[in-house]
């Protein structure tokens, strides 16, 4: 997802602060849906507002494909280094810290501290690489419901995650239906599309095609598949928008120079595009990538039921808020009403919110008046 | 469009749902009708609203709300989801008129429908005096009006006869919110009107529906 950039996300309006990240250890085995076997693995969490004392008014912050625990707040070593969701999160704000002790953390497999195809094995001494197991969204519960334990969290007063953290928020209520008060599933989608995966294939194979991916054991030959991961991004990016948005933004506006009847960079929308995939492929870790857009595709929690969205979801206890966006096309309200459809075929409770908003697919990220006073609300029905 | 005032409609809609029962509220407004089916009725209610500030009421009210058309959200729904789906003061601002009172019955067992009656004596005498009619239950100017249908009791139950839609039951209101015994279509200004599949009409529906050219008895040479 690209940065959201609000009017007070700037460190000098920041309200949640200078944070810091840390680093949870368990050493207990965890059984993975592939059949592979962490034996042992780190979540890099960062959490924000005060746990009470009945230890219920904890809300979990599920991310998306590129996203981590530094959900809010600015790091105290680099003031200008935001959180990913901070419009959403502070005092006053609908994940209001002076009510609610807000989780977020780096899921298995990511590149943010937590256990990934980037952190050493303990077994090799090296990193995991390509030996790091395929994770799922279930996986991720899994671990989520470990971390929730260290803090003594029976239940999550919410789950809350926008697109693939939108389907953790999901998986919990069918994986944990007792710890789960309220799940916000939010520019979701029950499962991927041909279309979805399709692009998460080309993105895949820019990866596995570029010449420095050795395999996925790239790390030992001290090369990074930039290329490749530049790629995935620049494509991924443009499903993130809306065609309007992009018509607003950039337009055909071109930069001086060009009409050179060559291939530099020409279009505003070329030079956003390039440079967005630049940034992320100079950050992020391609075997992460990989693995999120594989968690992505094999998401389905209705196939055991024989594609019955409906029986899958009657084992859910919690209160459902989903939400889509109008011009998001990656997961555009329709799939989010097979959802709401299926809860109320069930009698389930379910609040459901059509946002109009310009912004694609990253709209779950933008701070819009109406989106966010809906969350409010409905945490409001949850309690603390 | 639940409008704030004079709900009178409300009560008589209230004692038609039995205890427990599932509803849909097309239009739900603030949630208020389905608070009340919810706390008097223990009903499992689904309200649609597509306005934000209406929503967001209706989400404060503790009310299942979805935020769609609601055309849209009753094509969502499978056969018989519901016993009753409730259209309160809604019908006369719907386009597709037809298609949203076969989809209510579909959806739903029986369907309860309220809507002004526009051939309430004072409506008539408003054109009769060459004015459009402004009342309790038609607030509107004609310049500012959702309403886009303007019928009668009369024209419903027309319209329903020729959908195969059984009427179980009318009750009519003047502007107090007070029954109305006779005349009803003169001296009513708000009907409510509980309605059904009619079992014989729907069957004749359902084989032309299998059966397109009829059994071809016309065809035959004489």
């Amino acid at each position: 997802m690209s940065s959201p950039v609000g009017a007070d996300d700037t460190p000098l309006n920041n309200n949640v602060g200078a944070v810091a990240s840390k680093r949870v250890q368990f050493s207990a085995p965890l059984q993975l849906q592939s059949g592979a076997i962490l034996p042992a693995f780190d979540l890099a969490v960062e959490t924000y507002g005060t746990l009470n004392a009945a230890k219920s008014n904890a809300i979990l912050v599920c991310h998306a494909l590129s996203g981590h625990q530094h959900v809010a707040g600015f790091r105290a070593d680099n003031a200008n280094d935001i959180g990913w969701w901070d419009n959403i999160v502070g005092a006053g704000r609908p994940l209001d810290t002076d009510k609610y002790f807000i989780v977020g953390l780096n899921n298995l497999g990511g590149c943010h501290g937590s256990s990934g195809p980037s952190s050493i094995n303990a077994a090799s001494g090296k990193p995991w690489g390509a030996d790091f197991p395929v994770v799922t969204v279930s996986d991720w519960v899994a671990a989520q419901a470990r971390l929730a334990d260290t803090f003594g969290i029976d239940a999550w007063a919410a789950v809350i995650g926008g697109s693939l953290g939108g389907m953790q928020a999901l998986q919990w209520t069918l994986d944990f239906p007792q710890r789960v008060r309220g799940a916000l599933v939010i520019a979701a989608a029950p499962k991927l599309s041909a279309e979805n995966i399709a692009f998460n294939d080309v993105a895949r194979q820019a990866i596995l095609t570029d010449p420095d991916f050795h395999g996925g054991h790239y790390y030992a030959h001290n090369v990074v598949p930039l290329r490749g991961l530049r790629l995935a991004r620049m494509l991924g990016h443009i499903t993130y928008l809306s065609d309007d948005q992009m018509a607003e933004k950039f337009g055909r506006r071109t930069r001086a120079g060009a009409g050179s009847y060559g291939f530099d960079v020409e279009f505003e929308v070329e030079s956003y595009l390039r440079h967005q995939g630049d940034k992320f492929a100079g950050v992020f870790d391609a075997n992460t990538y990989l693995r999120m857009t594989k968690a992505l595709d094999y998401f389905d929690p209705a196939a055991e039921f024989d594609d019955d969205l409906a029986a899958a979801l009657a084992r859910a206890t919690a209160q459902f808020l989903i939400v889509s966006f109008t011009t998001d096309w990656r997961f555009p309200p329709a799939r989010s009403r097979e959802m709401v459809n299926a809860l109320v075929k069930n009698g389930q409770p379910v609040v459901y919110s059509e946002i109009e908003c310009a912004h694609g697919h990253d709209s779950f990220l933008m701070d819009d008046a109406h989106y966010h006073a809906v969350v409010r609300s409905f945490l409001k029905r949850v309690g603390t | 469009m639940n409008t704030q005032h004079n709900r009178g409609d409300f009560n008589v809609i209230a004692s038609w749902i039995k205890p427990g029962e599932r509803v849909l509220d097309l239009g739900c407004g603030d949630g208020a009708l389905l608070r009340r089916l919810i706390d008097e009725r223990g009903a499992r209610g689904y309200g649609i609203e597509l306005e934000n500030a209406a929503m967001l009421c209706a989400l404060e009210n503790g009310i299942n709300v979805i935020q769609t058309d609601l055309e849209q959200g009753l094509a969502g729904f499978g056969d018989g989801t519901f016993d009753h789906v409730v259209l309160s003061r809604t019908l006369q601002t719907v386009l597709h008129t037809e298609n949203v009172l076969k989809e209510m019955l579909r959806v739903g067992t029986e369907a309860v429908v309220s809507f002004p009656n526009f051939a309430y004596w004072k409506n008539r005498l408003a054109v009769m005096n060459g004015r459009m009619p402004v009342s309790e239950d038609l607030p509107f100017e004609w310049f500012n009006t959702p309403n886009l249908r303007f019928f009668t009791l009369l024209d419903f139950e027309s319209v329903c006869e020729h959908l195969g839609i059984a009427i179980r039951e009318r009750q009519v209101l003047d502007e107090a919110g007070s029954l109305v015994d006779e005349e009803a279509n003169f001296l009513g200004s708000l009907a409510v009107y509980r309605i059904g599949r009619d079992w014989l009409i729907s069957r004749f529906d359902q084989f032309l529906h299998f059966h397109p050219q009829g059994l071809g008895f016309f065809d035959l040479p004489l």
